[in-house]
């Protein structure tokens, strides 16, 4: 049989700095939104992504020629990038926005990546330097909306596998085997690159940043851009009308016997 | 719900008539009798009594969990269980059992690992589970009072939305109560930090042997009024009185932690390392914990925290948890990161390598790979547990010569000791000697003891660092306290307890 000629892969991480999901939300009190004076941390799923495009590295080796992680945030999400670079991805893109922005919603999101694929792709010097695997959370904990990227698949006209919990690349075929996670069991399928993966929890179990890659990660570099430089709007497009806490749970009630459990669920016409 | 003197007398009589006296007790305590549950039942509802005496009848079963240490090693024999809701139920209840003699066993959370918590006959257990209130809190001064049944869990919980936090931790946290952790005068996690609880606790309210109540509850940060009468208290596991209430200052919530654990070539580096880790961190390092190789494969092999990687274990003979607790997340972070790449960039390294926590998540992990030991070693098998004080220095040379003084016995292996490691607080010079066996052996038991204890003497430490003396360690108490020491302890002790029915054959013989 011929070996399949050697291709390479880009791969392209979008990571999101969100509330830590130890810490308890609690609704600001002008319920406009929740205390975000909390510790954060990368949202999980996006940790998944970035120890997917490592184990991708460490098994198809040079073949994986690059790993990008890029985040759209205020200053502070520089740290979930350190992580990033910490975990093995090899450099990142900070799309800076000011402090005080909200939060980018999905679509303005999508679209930033789009622009940087495009911009990256543009400037590559050949076929094997072009962004061709995009690896993303489903959702990011704190909105929970789980769209950002089947907009970008759909903006870009890539194919798309959703909820992953087991990737295998065919560099020569330019494939790769997904196995989605769908209700009662597993679904996989096959998806041409370029491609948009979005992990799900059981994709694999992120790694620890051990001290050397650490200390590795505070050299690699980071490049900076402005909302401009991507050339997207970061007006929100969606109103928030009110955030409030569900309603407590008011505690159950004990009872002495059966008689008086029947008796109660009798009055409560339920029996 | 006080009764009346005269029918308490008239019990108090007939009890009297059916008392027995304990065959072993060498110092003629009563045992619990019909009569006296009558009583009890007079001041405590049914449902706050538990015992296999007429007329509650209880199955013996219920008072398994309450005879039995939490290593399963003491098993006292005790038929009856109260579990007061007041204060005053207390005081009757010590009252009554001072008049008839009856052995007292006051237990919290019962996680002591000294078998100080439970009875060594069948004394009366009293449970202060179900004083379980928050009294006050005031979150300016950070001064809380609380009943002594609260679990520190639970107080650390109240506490949270306050920015504060408890100035004690410690692995058993889940279940052990705050008045437990006084009574031990417990060491744990923090002690780095914030110091023992003969410094944080304020003020106690304690119950006497006779029923009178001390109440020194204050919240006074400083009050120099003649003698610190509840410093007693503080470590005396239970012998003096009951602890029921307490007031305690916790410190505000540190705005920023981090913690890493670093993996070393050589036990000799650790000292190095302290002295390095100090200097470098100052104010914001909060706890230096010390982890040999086998405590850390044996808290991994029970799924205590996520295990490091290989590539970050290979060649570690200990490992160190370093823990920063700041008010400033950048300059904490600053220090550390700078902390740690001039040890990776050292000539001649004192680390192999780590791994930094990068959410609160992993620094639980980390943690619970620290914290998880002592749960680990209770899975692994039965443990002999050894909590003491030696120079740093000489940590390692203790593990290593206990485990060839049980293997020139003839006692290492499967079927008696298992593993000997250590492990513990480096920054409070407390070292954990930890002996796994198959199962608890008097050959065992005489190996190890007076060896460990003479080791220890010989360096000048402490027998019990912070767990106490217990039923475990009366007989070993003269190997670091002097004679004079201990006379005056007795003599103290008869003072408050001249009956002697405090949890009798506990801290003294
Ligand atoms: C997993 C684990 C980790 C631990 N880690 C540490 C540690 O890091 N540092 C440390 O110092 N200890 C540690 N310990 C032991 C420690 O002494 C206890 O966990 C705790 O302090 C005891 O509290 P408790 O409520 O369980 O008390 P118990 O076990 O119920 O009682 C302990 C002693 O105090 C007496 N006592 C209890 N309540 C009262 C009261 N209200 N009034 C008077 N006397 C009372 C009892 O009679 C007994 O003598 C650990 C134990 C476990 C199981």
């Amino acid at each position: 049989m011929r070996p399949s000629p050697r291709r390479l892969l880009n791969i392209l991480v979008p990571v999101k700095r969100a509330v830590d999901y130890s810490v308890k939300i609690r609704v600001n009190p002008q319920q406009t939104g929740i205390d975000t004076n909390v510790k954060h941390s990368m949202n999980p799923f996006d940790e998944i992504a970035v120890e997917e495009a490592v184990r991708l590295r460490e098994k198809h080796k040079e073949s994986i020629k690059s790993i990008r992680a890029v985040t759209i945030g205020p200053s502070k999400s520089l740290d979930t990038l350190r992580t990033a670079l910490a975990l093995g991805a090899d450099s990142a893109i900070h799309v800076q926005i000011p402090d005080t922005a909200p939060s980018p919603e999905p679509l303005a999101v999508a679209k930033t990546l789009r622009s940087i694929i495009q911009k990256k792709n543009a400037e590559a010097s050949g076929e094997g330097d072009k962004i061709d695997l995009v690896i993303l959370g489903k959702q990011a904990i704190d909105d929970d909306l789980g769209v950002t990227g089947q907009m970008l698949a759909g903006l870009m006209g890539w194919s798309q596998a959703t909820f992953a919990s087991k990737l295998e690349v065919d560099e020569g075929k330019q494939e790769v085997l997904v196995t989605r996670e769908i209700d009662g069991g597993g679904e996989e399928i096959r998806c041409k690159l370029p491609l948009v993966v979005t992990t799900d929890l059981r994709l694999n179990e992120p790694r620890y940043a051990s001290l050397p890659n650490i200390m590795k990660a505070k050299k690699k570099p980071i490049e900076k851009l402005t909302p401009e430089d991507v050339g997207v709007d970061f007006t929100p497009q969606l109103e928030t009308v009110k955030v409030s806490e569900p309603p407590t749970r008011v505690g159950g009630g004990k009872v002495a016997n059966v008689d008086e459990l029947i008796a109660k669920l009798k009055d409560a016409g339920l029996a | 719900m006080l009764v009346s003197r005269s029918c308490a007398k008239r019990l108090l009589a007939s009890a009297g008539r059916a008392a027995r006296y304990s065959s072993t007790g060498t110092s003629q305590l009563n045992s619990v009798t019909e009569q006296d549950i009558e009583y009890f039942s007079k001041i405590l509802p049914k449902t706050s009594i538990i015992s296999t005496l007429a007329p509650i009848s209880s199955p013996s079963d219920e008072l398994n969990s309450f005879n039995s240490d939490w290593m399963g090693r003491f098993h006292g024999r005790s038929t009856t269980v109260l579990k007061p809701k007041t204060t005053r139920q207390v005081s009757e209840i010590l009252k009554w059992c001072n008049e008839r003699r009856i052995g007292v066993v006051p237990q919290g959370g019962n996680t002591g690992l000294v078998g100080g918590s439970v009875p060594v006959h069948d004394e009366v257990i009293i449970s202060l589970s179900n004083m379980n209130n928050v009294r006050n809190y005031d979150p300016v001064s950070g001064v809380l009072v609380a009943d002594a049944g609260c679990i520190l869990q639970s107080l650390t919980d109240y506490v949270a939305p306050h920015n504060h936090i408890m100035p004690i931790d410690l692995g058993a946290k889940g279940s052990c109560h705050i008045g437990g952790n006084v009574a031990t005068n417990a060491g744990g996690l923090r002690l780095l930090r914030y110091g023992s609880l003969h410094g944080s606790v304020l003020g106690l309210e304690v119950v006497l042997p006779d029923g009178s109540i001390l109440d020194q509850l204050t919240t006074l940060r400083k009050d120099n009024t003649g003698y610190d009468l509840k410093q007693l208290f503080i470590g005396a596991e239970g012998t003096l009185g009951v602890i029921t209430g307490v007031s305690i200052l916790t410190p505000p919530q540190p705005q920023a932690s981090n913690n890493v654990i670093l993996s070393l070539p050589s036990f000799d580096n650790v000292l190095p390392l302290y002295q390095t880790v100090k200097r470098q961190l100052s104010e914001i390092l909060s706890a230096f914990e010390f982890i040999d190789r086998t405590a850390y494969n044996l808290a991994v092999k029970h799924g205590q925290g996520r295990a490091l990687p290989e590539s970050e274990t290979v060649g570690a003979e200990c490992f160190i948890l370093v823990e920063t607790s700041g008010g400033r997340r950048e300059h904490d972070s600053e220090k550390l990161l700078d902390l740690l790449e001039s040890l990776l960039g050292a000539d001649k390294p004192l680390i192999n390598s780590g791994v930094l926590s990068q959410s609160p998540a992993e620094f639980s992990s980390l943690w619970a790979l620290r914290e998880g030991v002592t749960e680990a070693v209770s899975k692994e098998g039965k443990a002999y547990k050894y909590d003491i004080s030696v120079p740093l220095a000489s940590f390692k040379q203790v593990v290593d010569d206990t485990r060839e003084h049980l293997r020139s016995k003839g006692l290492l292996h499967d079927k008696a000791v298992k593993y000997v490691l250590g492990y513990g607080h480096v920054g409070d010079g407390n070292l954990h000697l930890n002996i796994v066996a198959d199962a608890y052996l008097p050959e065992i038991t005489d190996a190890l003891e007076p060896y460990i204890y003479e080791v220890v003497a010989s360096h000048r430490g402490s027998i019990s660092a912070e767990h106490g003396i217990g039923a475990m360690k009366t007989h070993a108490l003269h190997y670091s306290k002097s004679d004079v020491s201990i006379e005056l302890m007795k003599k103290i002790k008869a003072v408050f307890d001249p009956k002697g029915i405090m949890n009798p054959g506990k801290v003294l013989e």
